[in-house]
């Protein structure tokens, strides 16, 4: 492994002429300890990159701690931020270029297989000569281990070029790191400058100063001694771009659709959506209520959505499963609410601050009884923000709860996608206070729909007692056999009206052929990129991805019966099919597979993994080989694509 | 009903005046279901004199209840009503309240609602102190599930979840309200002094802010002994009486046990809760000053048009 250790000042005759690489794309990644800013770094490198035309992809690494302690694999702290000439939906295979702060956050992305085995890394150079023996024996014993590819190690004197300006480099090196990525790979300073000062301005000037200086001097550093540049030529966009992170969109998707409040308990890896919703939401006239609990969370908004325009709760998986008694009543009572669900790994405290799809069967059946309700799952940032409007006006007209399944890389992964262009329509608030005609009932069911007018309190000759038990049109509590079966029927009959207003998903790929994959949710960027190369290496491979859950999309079973094989890629846990004990019969399957297999009666397969990190496309493409009847897997795969580790 | 009175142009009457009166009829929803001799119905009377009284609007009126034999009330009523489930009444009624600061809010809860699976909610919904009145049943017993240990059943009473009889002290629920910080009305009346009931009832109404109102309540299903000694025996009962907390002069003949008290001081209010020689009613604590979450987060109301304004300018901040 070539290690360059470039730690003195070059003369000018020593200067390197850089040379140009020329790339379709590039993948970059920011690791640290916790706390040093490497999420800042990148977010501020994609929204950058973004604006400058290129298409972009980010995943923020988060260690499930907040100061774990430094120095450690398991702590390390980073971002991985995939840049292209054209439109980029995944977070992709290797990253080609990676500045570590340290060695032993450097291993944890190299033991998981992150890295290309050409990578460059530019990794902080005082460890190897650190006067702590342990210290410097782990940095070599590092090295080794490393030494197993060909990496491009170069060492970078960073601490000490912070140093000639601050006091505390841990503060400032992301900074630095920042202006040698503008210099590697061409940025404009100008807009970094900005984006520096949208982010640290409000603290204060002089951090703000200090960051740009030391944007500078990384860049400065960089053009004195890196031999190399990297050019990803931008397309400069058609149509009017945003750039933003899932979260974000789900947040300003919240206000487009005139949510007015929104009520919530911090949990992992959803509140950076309330941060978002608690700087804005006053202006547009909305409410952000942290409530004292996930259950209390959900009661304030099912409260609301009674007396006004319907309400918005934002969760993850263990707040999902507190909410569940109340999600209950929101069905029973057809009390119109969205519930945005970001998952992450479970079950139980799981995995807090990584990627799974692994709530979709506790929304769809997680509460006691039958409680039919409108699942959607936005695939890319874009989707985030246009659910929350479709959310908040099916929750409306439907008179029912829809829950909105988001994840971790979609909450933090930094997109462009176009402008949204507003509507007033969105905003419109279903909110009636003219008195109710004589005669009208709390649930006037139309037999044939289930559809029904709320009566909201402060309506004249409106007044009625809403109930969680069972009850009949004039919401009075009833058991009988007869009425519990007709209400039941009108809840569930509204998703059957939704469906046949929904259309058939598009298939990506050929109409028919040997293989279907079917994905959900924030996979569809890796899946289509995976089902691409194979389709380019021959393989007769298809994919098609579902944004409804419940009611599914129609036609599912006509575009099932054009396959030979049909299989679900999921972020999720399912037995491998040649296990220990593992047969046909008892094999448990990715979530999305039972759905398919339930509604379909067609034998769906999944292959679905869950490794923490959100799938990449050459392990994706490996596992649509192996499962395509005649295609043997391409000799020359890279490790990677052997499967995530 | 609103009645118009005759006049020559009909634009006059195009919108109506409320000038309606209400009396009982207009309040009185389906025929309460509890037991025989249950305090609920004395509690149900009470509050339907209260809505008179006050002359509600039924429309405007909103009672929110969680699940046991007293959280039926709702259903009892011709206000609007939201009968959720157990122990979670006073979230939803937070929500409404946030959502709509102009209905009147009444939280109807049982003890094992309130002060057992609720618990966690009730000081938080004492904290935020938004306008409503907010009322336990106490009978100290589930009744509903039909006889277990509830947190205010007292030690020594056996039930059928505790046959050898309770375990613990019984929690005391106005020692635990006078606690919270932010609380701005705590009250304690029983069901079986219908004056003091209605008295206290109307004070914690008018009260500006959440008023909390322990009604002491007899089950004559499972707990028709625990209050028979202060039933019978007046002399049991110290009123707190001041001008600031709950003076009813009819009943000054039959309780001669009284004592002044400030409602102002809280020092004063949580020894009296703690002191457990006497059921003492009345109001412990009233301070009208306390801020209300609903006025800390009051929002401008912008037009359609003026949010697309402030989306577009949002989405400005984002353009590439």
């Amino acid at each position: 492994m070539p290690t360059e250790i470039l730690a003195s000042e070059p003369t000018i005759e020593t200067r390197p002429s850089p040379t140009v690489v020329r790339r379709a794309e590039s993948t970059v990644e920011i690791v640290s300890d916790s706390g040093e800013g490497a999420q800042k770094c990148g977010q501020i490198f994609g929204a950058v990159s973004a604006k400058m035309g290129n298409g972009v992809w980010t995943v923020e690494i988060i260690p499930a701690e907040i100061q774990p302690p430094p120095r450690i694999p398991e702590g390390a702290s980073g971002i991985r931020i995939r840049v292209g000439t054209g439109p980029v939906t995944n977070w992709g295979d290797d990253t080609n270029l990676v500045v570590a702060f340290n060695e032993q956050v450097l291993l944890a992305r190299h033991r998981l297989g992150a890295l290309a085995s050409d990578a460059t890394i530019l990794i902080e150079s005082k460890w190897a000569s650190h006067p702590d023996d342990d210290i410097q024996r782990a940095w070599q014993s590092a090295l080794d281990e490393l030494s197993t590819r060909h990496y491009r190690l170069i060492l970078v004197p960073i601490e000490e070029q912070c140093l000639t300006l601050m006091d505390n480099p841990r503060k400032g090196k992301n900074m630095f790191a920042l202006g040698m990525l503008a210099c590697i790979y061409g940025r404009d300073m100008d807009r970094i400058r900005d984006q520096i000062a949208y982010a640290f301005r409000k603290k204060s000037e002089e951090i703000y100063a200090q960051n740009v200086q030391l944007l500078q001097l990384g860049f400065d550093w960089a053009q004195a001694h890196l031999d190399f540049r990297v050019d990803v030529p931008a397309t400069p966009p058609s149509q009017p771009m945003v750039v933003m992170n899932g979260n974000e969109a789900i947040g300003m998707g919240a206000l487009a659709a005139g949510f007015s409040l929104c009520a919530m308990y911090p949990i992992t890896p959803a509140t950076s959506a309330s941060h978002y919703l608690g700087e804005k939401f006053d202006r547009f006239g909305g409410i952000l209520h942290q409530a004292e609990d996930e259950i209390a969370a959900a009661g304030v908004a099912i409260g609301a959505s009674y007396a006004g325009p319907v309400a918005l709760t934002i969760t993850s998986g263990p707040g999902l499963a507190l909410k569940t008694e109340f999600i209950g009543l929101a069905v029973m009572t057809e009390t119109p609410l969205v519930i945005v669900d970001v998952q992450r790994g479970g079950p139980s405290t799981g995995l807090p601050t990584k990627v799974e799809q692994s709530d979709l069967l506790a929304v769809l059946y997680g509460q006691p009884g039958d409680a039919p309700k409108v699942v959607i799952a936005p695939a890319t940032i874009e989707e985030c923000f246009h659910a929350m409007i479709t959310a908040r006006r099916i929750a409306e007209t439907f008179r029912c709860v829809v829950v909105v399944l988001s994840d971790a890389n979609l909450a933090t992964g930094v997109q462009p996608f176009p402008r949204p262009v507003p509507d007033e329509r969105w905003m419109q608030m279903a909110f009636d206070q003219d008195a109710v005609p004589p005669g009208t009932k709390p649930y006037d069911w139309d037999p044939r729909t289930g559809l029904s007018r709320r009566i909201i309190p402060g309506q004249p000759n409106g007044p009625f007692t809403l109930t969680g038990l069972e009850h009949d049109n004039r919401s009075k509590v009833a058991y009988s056999g007869g009425v519990h079966q007709h209400s039941s029927a009108m809840r569930s009959r509204k998703l059957a009206v939704l469906q046949s207003m929904l259309l058939p998903p598009t298939i990506h790929g050929d109409e028919s052929g040997d293989l279907l994959v079917v994905g959900w949710g924030s996979t569809k960027g890796a899946i289509d990129e995976a089902v691409d190369r194979v389709r380019v290496e021959g393989g007769g491979v298809s994919s098609l991805h579902l944004n409804f859950l419940s009611p599914l999309q129609p036609g599912l079973r006509e575009a099932f019966a054009r396959f030979t094989k049909v299989c679900t890629v999921e972020l999720n846990y399912s037995d491998e099919p040649d296990a220990p004990f593992i047969t046909h019969d008892n094999r448990r399957l990715g979530q999305l597979a039972w759905l398919l297999r339930a509604s379909t009666l067609v034998d769906v397969d999944c292959w679905t993994r869950v490794p923490g990190e959100p799938l990449r496309p050459a392990a994706i493409a490996e596992a649509i080989r192996s499962k395509l009847p005649q295609v043997a897997p391409a000799p020359n795969a890279p490790a990677s694509a052997r499967g995530v580790a | 009903m609103t009645a118009f009175t005759e006049v020559s142009c009909p634009l006059l009457t195009a919108v109506g005046t409320d000038d309606r009166s209400f009396e009982l009829s207009d309040y009185e929803g389906a025929a309460a279901r509890w037991c025989p001799g249950c305090g609920d119905h004395s509690i149900l009377t009470a509050v339907e004199r209260l809505l008179v009284a006050e002359q509600l609007k039924p429309e405007q009126t909103v009672f929110v209840s969680g699940i046991g034999c007293s959280s039926r009330f709702p259903h009892y009523l011709k206000t609007y009503g939201f009968h959720g489930i157990h122990g979670r009444a006073l979230p939803v009624a937070t929500g409404v309240k946030l959502q709509r600061p102009d209905l009147t809010v009444f939280v109807v809860m049982g003890d094992g609602d309130c002060t057992s699976i609720g618990a966690g909610h009730w000081v938080h919904a004492m904290r935020y102190n938004m306008r409503m009145v907010a009322l336990l049943l106490d009978n100290a017993i589930y009744g509903l599930t039909k006889n277990q240990t509830s947190p205010t059943t007292p030690q020594g009473h056996a039930t059928n979840t505790q046959p050898k009889g309770s375990y613990l002290p019984a929690l005391n629920p106005i020692e635990i309200a006078l606690g919270v910080t932010n609380a701005s009305f705590v009250a304690q009346t029983a069901e079986w002094v219908p004056a003091h009931l209605f008295a206290t009832l109307r004070a914690a109404y008018r009260h500006n802010g959440l008023a909390f109102v322990r009604i002491l309540q007899r089950c004559p299903v499972y707990t028709p002994g625990i209050y028979q000694l202060a039933v019978q025996r007046p002399d049991v009962i110290e009123l707190l009486v001041h001008d600031d907390g709950v003076m009813v002069p009819e009943l000054e003949r039959t309780y001669k046990q009284r004592l002044t008290h400030d409602p102002s001081d809280l020092n004063r209010a949580r020894e009296l809760a703690a002191i457990g020689d006497r059921v003492r009613l009345g109001v412990f604590y009233r301070d009208e000053n306390k801020p209300k979450y609903e006025d800390l987060r009051r929002t401008t109301t912008h037009t359609a048009a003026e949010r697309l304004g402030l989306l577009n300018a949002e989405l400005d901040r984002y353009a590439i």
